[in-house]
């Protein structure tokens, strides 16, 4: 079980109020958890990757235990502390405009 | 008994005010998406409580929302806005050509018959059609072919702002781009062709006979006379009686010719309303006085309305998105600022009273005459 940790617009968008556990069959990489979550709640589609290109949005930044993985390829696989429910994969909106 | 509802978009949510048809007790309802720019909130003219909202963020993109209880209640629905083929490319403020990317939707337009039909005009400037309520969008890419590679952003970015339903020929529409001009079309959208013969935009144009490239603000028509047609221009208020095939320009004594929004009276088709600013270089009101000019001869002649505005120390702008008008006798005439009011009068811009003084930057108003 994995837990994700969404910024506040997409906890309203998706319409949960706390950390969101997901089951991820085979290898938890950035890139599994993402389909899984988009596959749970629809409506965040286009709202952390691009649709399309499936490329993380400019202003959007994944983290895990104290790490930033923003810049890593989508494959790698995630944290043990995140893949056995430790810690959450946080998903956070960049300080950015205003 | 009637009623109005006002559906305000602003930088950080969406609010809906309503009132009784004396328009004098306002219930203020929001803010909707709290935090999120809204550029536009829409109703159906067939079933007024079927709402869409264009939401948007630099951080989580753009979402659409729907309502069919008035905006008590939303649900999203769909945000894929992908261009038809290979999307290729259009002018760069630079000259050369940059590949087209969709950015947000600005402008939503319900079908005047059909409640799940809608056109949305977004950023990077194409025209989208949904049939089934906004679950799905398809590209009218005609739009696009017509020498969309000569299109150019403006300092607001490249969209289609602006989309006309002819009321009385079902297959022709009308769509506003900045910076490239108007383009209709009379077979409900395959093809399109520009209409901007007339226009004249010397600084930023100039080939005086350039097709396209010019940066409409506004058009606007009145439902009983829909070849006629009004259009704020970067510079110039300018009319058409024709469908956009050919245009003269109808500024005459405005104060200054620059602005953004343009409506038309409910009941009189040649009552015109403006909001000029001093300039492109300087987005406020001429002399800090905030002034609706009302032309009510279809242009060319124009007067102040300053009753109940202010006129001095004024300093918003007024978008292109952000007026509007209702069917009520006598037409309430409705507008929002930058600095966050949204202005009524419910004597056809005679006086004018604020609904509200303190919302976040407003983008687009809307009114819905509700029976």
């Amino acid at each position: 079980m994995i837990r994700v940790t969404l910024p506040y617009h997409l906890r309203i968008l998706a319409n949960v109020h706390d950390e969101v556990e997901l089951t991820i069959d085979g290898r938890a990489t950035l890139e599994s958890v993402l389909d899984a979550l988009e596959a749970r709640y629809p409506v965040l589609r286009g709202a952390i990757r691009d649709r399309f290109t499936l490329q993380r949005r400019p202003f959007v930044r994944f983290y895990a235990c104290r790490e930033d993985l923003s810049l890593e390829p989508p494959d790698t696989a995630l944290p043990e502390e995140v893949v056995d429910g430790q810690e959450p994969l946080l998903i956070v909106g960049a300080m950015a405009g205003g | 008994m009637s009623q109005v509802r006002v559906l305000v978009g602003t930088r950080k949510g969406a609010f809906i005010l309503t009132a009784d048809a004396q328009r004098n007790r306002w219930e203020v309802s929001g803010p909707h998406f709290a935090g999120w720019e809204i550029y536009h909130v829409n109703g159906s003219p067939v079933n007024p409580n079927r709402l869409y909202a264009s939401q948007n963020t630099g951080w989580f993109g753009q979402m659409l929302q729907r309502s069919d209880d008035g905006g008590q209640t939303w649900e999203a629905v769909g945000n894929e806005f992908k261009y038809e083929g290979v999307p290729g490319t259009h002018k760069w403020y630079d000259g050369t050509q940059h590949p087209w990317e969709f950015k947000r939707v600005w402008h939503l337009e319900p079908s005047l018959t059909d409640p799940d039909t809608v056109y949305a005009g977004a950023e990077d400037a194409a025209l989208f059609k949904t049939v089934d309520g906004g679950r799905t969008w398809q590209e009218m890419p005609g739009l696009r072919g017509v020498k969309g590679d000569l299109w150019q952003p403006g300092a607001g970015g490249m969209c289609v702002h602006t989309i006309v339903l002819d009321p009385k020929n079902q297959d022709r529409l009308f769509v506003a781009i900045s910076a490239a001009g108007v383009f209709r079309t009379d077979d409900s959208g395959k093809t399109w062709k520009p209409v901007n013969q007339g226009l004249k935009s010397p600084w930023e144009l100039p080939d005086p006979a350039a097709e396209v490239g010019h940066c409409v603000h506004r058009i606007a028509l009145h439902p009983s006379d829909p070849n006629t047609l009004f259009m704020q221009k970067h510079w110039d208020v300018m009319r058409s009686d024709n469908a956009g095939d050919s245009w003269s320009e109808v500024s005459g004594d405005l104060p200054s010719d620059f602005g953004f929004p343009i409506q038309v009276h409910a009941h009189e088709p040649q009552t015109v309303y403006v909001v000029p600013i001093k300039s492109d270089s300087e987005h406020f009101p001429p002399d800090g006085k905030l002034r609706v000019y009302r032309s009510r001869s279809g242009g060319n002649d124009w007067e102040p309305l300053t009753k109940g505005l202010p006129q001095k120390d004024c300093y918003v702008n007024v978008l292109r998105d952000s007026m509007a008008v209702d069917a009520l006798d006598p037409c309430g005439v409705y507008f929002g600022t930058t600095g966050g009011q949204v202005y009524m009068s419910a004597e056809n811009g005679d006086f004018w009273s604020p609904i509200v003084r303190d919302l976040p930057a407003v983008l687009s108003v809307e009114v819905q005459t509700l029976q």
